[in-house]
């Protein structure tokens, strides 16, 4: 089996090396390298000025909260869906992605038809003569659109490591005396950690780095990480200071690797 | 190409809409060869290329870019060959110094000195010194934009930006030049400016407006001013004739502290590999009915003098908005490129603002 | 009660992420061409679009990028995974690492970093840079999709199947790859639905005249987007629905059982 693996991951290791390592040794050499050329450390450096340290500070904080958010609403949404006599999980799968078929750009526009001040939400309140709510513009509005974009990547892959756990075991477990909440805590959870760990990737990353939901929801008053190493590239069009910066940002790979292995117990697959 | 590219699309999706048959019409290369065109979003009447390519025989390869910034490097990348591009005033003066435009031959385009008004050319010379580079398409002026429902008195001046009585009311431009220019104009300075304690006093009224705003935005002031979300909000000239239509609250005015005048010039790249072609269609482009169709589609105004002979709307041919008399006006400017520590000055400042 | 519950929880997270398509659609029918204005009920943006061939061919351009990355990047994705789980721990976790970098980094500077390649590679820029590209991101939520499943395989089964005679490719097709299945299909899916909203990396990897709904959105941003956009979104999404409806209310052939049991 496995010199014929080894074989088999050769065509991923290839396009890997092609499209993902050399591309990023390009980055590195931006990073790397002021305007003339030179070596210099100044665009990683650059990190601690106050503001980008602030705005890293606030993406770590707009995004764990995000994620934390997702992680709540999406686990037990999953066991529920996981529970349903569905035939067809192609279809429970599709109903969250289906979303995603209307445009990034739309769905979040429409978000901003939704929560402005004279949105559709405020009309309905204002009818029902309940006070109006007012977080379009703030970080709250961010976290929302965070979380509204991301939540299927959340459910995904719990719904997939949850559908996936044997019944005979859950019976089992119940067999010897197990409360609910002990099978919950001894048996389910941790079979679904792998889906967690997958799920909180798949929502912390495109969170900590997006720049799209804070320019508009937040009306571009709160400036995150995403929005700097942006504006480098297309406004200011410092590729060697946006570049320094996102090697930062890739320090986070790096966590997340040990996260997932401190996490992964049985000690294989650990990225996951 | 495009029948085998029809083929997939159907085998694999045959079930679903029906609408990609059409939507592989075919279009062949014109008999005259090609342009290829780097134009702003939404920046023309589509119906103008094909008038082109029928009149010519020369297919138009139509392409678009969201701001200037993110059109140079891929210009200057040469990730892709283009012909004629629509650059703004600033950046326009960044690819002459960088040696990236082609002079212009004007016997080629006679249309151009006919019908452009000589006042744009004269204009243009702020960055297009000599007027070798460059043949103005669009121009207009930065200005105020008021809901006459929501504010108390006439708005006149930049100053009422800072005003406590419109906080959360206020809508500023999101990019660093626009919303500088705002601040440097209120204190009276020039906003082509780089003296470090002017730049200061700009960015700190700048920090001091911040909560006042309601959102820094782009495109979206148009939108939010049609809906009645902010009072004020900083525009384009070309976007206000629009949103008037649309809600006859609102009302546009050059501020007295003086303001952009911003021009997109046509220029030729200096590798275009189309050369006779590109100034074919700045030709086409600058006639008087085709300059005309894309006012009306765009209403951003014109330099044109034949286009706007030809409007037929009394009310919009003479609208102190399309076509302000601009002696009218002090302080009046177009930027100019400041140089890569210029550029990073305003850029740090802006960011400074930003995370405040 | 528990049920109720339950139902409307369900409810609720359904209502959260459908009320933005919700609005979507209702302004596809909004008369105005401004989406702060309520101008009345109209189907004509429906009949513009038909017209309107720039938009068709973006659709056809991006069907057919989705299409293809998606189904490239599954194959890469699907095989990378078996071949990691036979794979040292070590090399394994690098190869991880790599995967989930186009994924943590700011698609920005995945979109630039892979212009600077094509550029040194001196590709034309077009189609097929588009599709490198979106292969390339797509391959990592493949992955990310199939490797759970992957790890709760028994690998006792495959053994056993090679006990009893099958080739290797028996083996995977017969005992592993049904086990793999769902997490092949939602890769698959995931991937066609990123590589179809994805703006900023086609944007920098795309050559002159070679637009995607996306792109065209975006450069619409600037003067507002066009009703007719609403109006080919809901088609899209009212013929997916329509399509996902009909492929689970039809007698099912090959159900699978909800848990399938261990050899």
């Amino acid at each position: 089996m496995t010199s014929k693996n080894k074989w088999l991951s050769s065509p991923y290791i290839l396009w890997s090396v092609m499209f993902i390592i050399i591309p990023l040794g390009m980055i590195f050499y931006y990073g790397l390298t002021d305007k003339t050329g030179a070596f210099t450390l100044e665009n990683i450096t650059a990190i601690a000025t106050a503001e980008h340290a602030k705005a890293l500070w606030l993406s770590l904080l707009l995004s764990i909260i995000s994620t934390v958010i997702c992680f709540l609403l999406a686990y037990p949404l999953a066991m529920i869906l996981s529970n349903m006599k569905v035939n067809q999980h192609s279809f429970i799968i599709l109903i969250f992605i289906l979303p995603m078929w209307m445009n990034f750009l739309l769905r979040t526009l429409a978000w901003q038809t939704l929560l402005e001040k004279n949105g559709v939400i405020n009309s309905i309140l204002n009818f029902l003569h309940l006070p109006g709510m007012n977080i379009i513009n703030t970080p709250y509005a961010i976290i929302l659109g965070m979380v509204y974009n991301f939540l299927p990547f959340m459910v995904l892959p719990l719904y997939n490591v949850l559908s996936k756990i044997d019944e005979n075991v859950l019976d089992a477990s119940r067999d010897l005396g197990a409360g609910s909440v002990h099978t919950f805590f001894r048996i389910i959870l941790p079979l679904s950690i792998p889906g967690i760990i997958s799920g909180i990737t798949m929502v912390f990353v495109p969170a900590l780095t997006t720049f799209v939901i804070s320019t508009l929801l937040g009306g571009s008053k709160i400036l995150l990480i995403g929005n700097v190493i942006e504006q480098e590239f297309t406004q200011a069009s410092n590729w060697h200071l946006g570049s320094g910066l996102s090697i930062v940002l890739m320090i986070f790979i790096i966590l997340n690797m040990i996260a997932s292995a401190i996490f992964d117990k049985e000690g294989e697959g650990s990225m996951l | 190409m495009k029948n085998k590219k029809c083929n997939m699309i159907l085998a694999v999706f045959s079930l679903s809409l029906p609408a990609i048959l059409t939507g592989c019409g075919s279009s062949q290369g014109g008999a005259n060869g090609e342009v290829i065109v780097y134009n702003w979003g939404e920046y023309i009447d589509p119906d103008t290329i094909d008038m082109f390519e029928e009149e010519t025989g020369i297919k138009v390869v139509y392409d678009e870019f969201e701001t200037n910034e993110i059109m140079y490097p891929k210009v200057e990348s040469g990730a892709a060959s283009y012909d004629v591009v629509c650059p703004s005033d600033y950046m326009i003066s960044k690819m002459i110094e960088n040696d990236m435009l082609a002079p212009i031959n004007f016997e080629n385009i006679p249309n151009a000195r006919k019908n452009i008004n000589a006042q744009y050319f004269e204009q243009s010379k702020s960055f297009d010194p000599g007027n070798k580079y460059s043949i103005p398409y669009c121009w207009g002026t930065v200005g105020i934009l008021y809901n006459k429902t929501m504010v108390e008195e006439p708005i006149t001046s930049w100053a009422q930006l800072w005003d406590e009585k419109y906080s959360d009311n206020i809508l500023m431009q999101d990019s660093v030049r626009d919303a500088f220019m705002v601040a440097e104009k209120m204190n009276g300075f020039s906003m082509n400016t780089v003296d470090p304690t002017e730049l200061e006093t700009a960015k700190n009224s700048l920090i001091e407006q911040k909560p006042l705003v309601q959102a820094y935005v782009i495109d979206q002031v148009r939108d939010k001013m049609i809906g009645g979300e902010a009072a004020i909000g900083v525009i384009y000239s070309g976007e206000a004739i629009y949103t008037q239509r649309e809600n006859p609250d609102l009302e546009y005015v050059i501020p007295e502290e003086g303001t952009n005048v911003w021009i997109d010039s046509w220029v030729i790249l200096k590798d275009a590999p189309n050369k006779e072609n590109a100034e074919k269609f700045i030709d086409f482009m600058c006639r008087g009915d085709i300059a005309l169709k894309n006012f009306e589609y765009i209403t951003y105004s014109t330099p044109n003098d034949a286009a706007r002979a030809l409007i037929e709307d009394e009310s919009i041919k003479n609208s102190s908005i399309a076509f302000p008399d601009l002696s009218q006006y002090n302080n009046l400017e177009t930027y100019v490129y400041l140089g890569e520590d210029g550029d990073a000055l305003y850029n740090n400042l802006w960011k400074e603002v930003k995370s405040n | 009660m528990k049920n109720t519950a339950k139902h409307i929880y369900t409810a609720l997270i359904f209502l959260f992420l459908y009320a933005p398509i919700a609005t979507l659609m209702v302004l596809s029918f909004n008369a105005s061409k401004t989406r702060s204005k309520w101008g009345g009920f109209t189907i004509n943006w429906y009949s513009r679009l038909f017209q309107n061939e720039e938009i068709l061919e973006a659709l056809g351009n991006t069907l057919l990028i989705a299409v293809v990355s998606a189904f490239v990047a599954t194959i890469i994705g699907t095989i990378a995974c078996v071949a990691m789980t036979g794979m040292k721990k070590r090399s394994r976790t690098i190869l991880m690492g790599i995967t989930n970098i186009p994924m943590l980094n700011a698609e920005i500077v995945t979109g630039i970093s892979l212009m600077l390649l094509f550029i040194s590679m001196g590709l034309r820029f077009g189609l097929g840079t588009i599709l490198l590209s979106h292969i390339t991101f797509n391959i990592p939520y493949v992955i990310l999709s199939v490797m759970p499943r992957m790890k709760q395989l028994n690998p006792s089964t495959y053994e056993a199947a090679l006990d009893l005679g099958a080739s290797h490719v028996t083996a995977f097709f017969k005992v592993v790859f049904p086990d793999l299945l769902p997490g092949v299909l939602s890769g698959f899916l995931m991937a066609f639905t990123m590589s179809l909203d994805d703006f900023i990396i086609t944007h920098f990897t795309k050559g002159a005249g070679v637009d995607t709904l996306s792109t065209k959105i975006y450069t619409e941003v600037k003067k507002g987007i066009k009703p007719e956009m609403y109006a080919l979104s809901t088609l899209i999404f009212i013929t997916v629905l329509i399509l996902l409806l009909l492929v689970n209310m039809a007698p099912a052939k090959n159900k699978t059982p909800k848990n399938p049991k261990p050899l």
